[in-house]
């Protein structure tokens, strides 16, 4: 007995190959995020600021230059349309398409908001530790997107979300209202990463791994019992559906996104959105599409539940911040629309939708944090009224930026919701489409709203003043609200790179 | 692993988790026995200090009057430190019994990981964690 289980124990223990080309950005990234820790460490207070900057946007840079580097190496390789990747680390990573799509665009939206992070003109009272959190969430995010087992999304999971938790709070000039979101935050994120948790055991239970395909492939035999399965899917599920601020488990998203700072909001809100539906995605299609006529109909209630709770208190919220993060309800509520269409369509809307709602966000957020009054950002929407009559190139953009995000044509926020719910008609869910475009009549009534109340009404005595933004916020909200006009006009170049194939697990 | 243990264990006789349940077992008995027989067999002498908490820290009660009941942030950052190296020895034990196997590989491996801990310690240190006023 002890022999053999000598024997067991000393067992071949094979280094696993890696496929250094494909994880070149996460490496890059999470490695200049331990540089970015050491300069923290080693350099002088003064001059921490330049240079984190430089060390940040190095990273992304290069991770960039990696990640292009891998993506035409890996088109060159095999058929007319490339290889659909590569599984590396013993299989616990799959770099394929929508990975690679997903860190694309996880890049190009960090870029955005390490902009609006860097740019200390306006409100930029943040300790330079917002630096190395920024890039270690980064990475999370990206290991999230590509994890092909369970446990290193839940590694993904929680290194995405502790440097946010702590990111929430950096705010020093309003510091009551960002701890408060900080600690909000993190008390019921570790309440979901115990959900996401506890579905991972019992999925383990279930199919004896914690791999996605072998999820699958238990799930497609019958000899095993459904308690297990469903219990455990359910509760995955739930982790994953509160951090894509989904429906009924969004109670924190409107506390966090009005106390973080507006920089740090912007982060938040676009690219953690993306890592959570790139995992629901992946997990949904990849380990339970043979299940899906059993979870399906929940997931039509989440996603109705998502855009009635976003759609209707947005409309009676009286903070700008607080209705951004209503109407992000709401747009998850579209985002799973067209994640549970399970065909090739609904994956590749999903993907330019989160593409495209991500700039629009960024950018609005970049405009939100230059309208100030005498103590800080000038958040309630009374103060807004009149806006236009003062600074009309503002008004005129983030009125651009509202359209978007209610879906009106020649915006990304229109191609958007038209790929994802044409996706959802051919895979039969007329009646879900249907109740999806009255909710987001509903949504387009708020954002008019502050429209009209920034054109038509008279402005406050009182009023706040629009600061001169810094070269960062302005390159920001400019290239925000230029993709959001290009994906409205020349969607193709992106609609093909989100189709251009599945996942590979 | 787990298929090949299971496997592996009729041919002995003896179900795998029998040992595990001998070991609860032995655990819960010599806990008993102790708590039991200590009363019995032992002289009671008390003084202050044995009734103080057990390698526990600070008195837990009353609260300090310093700080307004609030225990010294400091005693945190020592905890996280305590997990961080105690994290380390998790990885550094099956990479001890493996490295033979695994080769230069593992080595560079085990290095980078122990260097990342590194520096997360490194800015805890010069960024004055580590004073104690």
């Amino acid at each position: 007995m002890q022999e053999q289980f000598l024997a067991q124990a000393q067992q071949q223990v094979n280094a696993p190959d890696i496929a250094y080309g494909a994880i070149a950005p996460v490496l890059i990234v999470l490695g200049f995020a331990c540089l970015s820790v050491l300069v923290e460490a080693f350099v002088a207070k003064e001059r921490r600021w330049g240079l984190q900057i430089g060390v940040a946007a190095a990273a992304i840079v290069l991770a960039g230059a990696s990640l292009a580097a891998f993506i035409s190496s890996n088109d060159a390789a095999g058929g007319p349309t490339g290889k659909t990747g590569v599984t590396t680390l013993a299989g616990a990573v799959s770099v394929d398409k929508p990975a690679l799509f997903l860190w694309g665009t996880l890049l190009a939206l960090g870029v955005l908001a390490l902009l609006l992070i860097a740019d200390r003109t306006v409100g930029g009272d943040m300790q330079t530790e917002v630096f190395p959190l920024f890039l270690f969430a980064l990475g999370g995010m990206m290991v999230f997107c590509a994890a092909n087992n369970l446990l290193t999304m839940f590694i993904a999971l929680e290194v995405l979300s502790l440097p946010l938790y702590l990111m929430c709070g950096l705010a020093r000039k309003r510091r009551l209202i960002s701890q408060e979101a900080a600690v909000k935050y993190f008390l019921l994120g570790a309440f979901a990463s115990a959900f996401f948790l506890y579905g991972l055991a019992l999925l383990y239970g279930y199919a004896g791994s914690v791999k996605l395909a072998d999820i699958a492939t238990a799930a497609v035999g019958t000899d095993r019992s459904d308690t297990l399965l469903f219990g455990g899917l359910g509760l995955l599920v739930v982790g994953l559906l509160f951090k894509g601020s989904v429906g009924p488990f969004h109670t924190w998203t409107p506390d966090v996104y009005q106390g973080a700072p507006t920089s740090v909001t912007a982060f938040m809100a676009a690219c953690t959105k993306v890592a959570a539906f790139g995992g629901i995605l992946r997990v949904l299609t990849v380990a339970f599409q043979s299940t899906q006529w059993e979870w399906r109909g929940v997931l039509w209630g989440v996603a109705i539940a998502s855009m009635a709770i976003g759609a209707i208190f947005g409309l009676t919220q009286t903070d700008v911040k607080r209705m951004i993060a209503y109407s992000s309800v709401a747009h998850a509520g579209f985002l799973l629309v067209g994640a549970i269409a399970m065909n090739t369509d609904g994956l590749s809307s999903t993907l330019f939708y989160l593409l495209a709602y991500g700039f629009t966000t960024i950018a609005s957020f970049g405009v939100i944090s230059l309208v100030r009054s005498g103590s800080g950002e000038a958040t309630d929407l009374s103060q807004w009224a009149g806006l236009a009559k003062r600074s009309p190139l503002l008004a005129g953009v983030f009125t651009f930026l509202l359209l978007a995000l209610a879906g009106i044509p020649l915006t990304s926020g229109f191609i958007g919701k038209f790929v994802v719910f044409s996706a959802a008609l051919r895979d039969g869910m007329a009646p879900l489409v249907v109740i999806a475009l009255v909710f987001s009549a509903v949504a387009a009534f708020f954002y008019l709203r502050v429209v009209v109340l920034m054109y038509f009404s008279e402005p406050a005595e009182d009023g706040p003043t629009v600061s001169v933004p810094g070269a960062f916020t302005t390159v920001a909200i400019t290239l925000g609200t230029f993709v959001t006009l290009l994906l409205g006009v020349l969607p193709g170049f992106v609609l093909n790179w989100a189709s251009s194939g599945g996942f590979l697990s | 692993m787990l298929e090949a243990f299971e496997a592996a264990a009729p041919s002995s006789g003896l179900d795998p988790y029998v040992p595990l349940v001998a070991l609860f077992v032995l655990a819960a008995a010599f806990a008993v026995f102790s708590v039991a027989a200590a009363p019995l067999v032992g002289p009671r002498r008390y003084n202050k200090a044995k009734l103080d908490a057990y390698e526990c820290g600070i008195e837990p009660s009353p609260q300090p009057i310093v700080g307004g009941g609030r225990m010294p942030v400091a005693y945190y950052l020592t905890a996280m430190l305590f997990i961080l190296f105690d994290i380390e020895m998790v990885f550094l034990y099956p990479f001890a019994v493996t490295s033979d196997q695994l080769g230069f590989f593992g080595v560079v491996e085990i290095v980078l990981f122990i260097a990342t801990v590194g520096f997360a310690y490194a800015y805890v240190w010069r960024r004055g964690g580590l004073d104690w006023n």
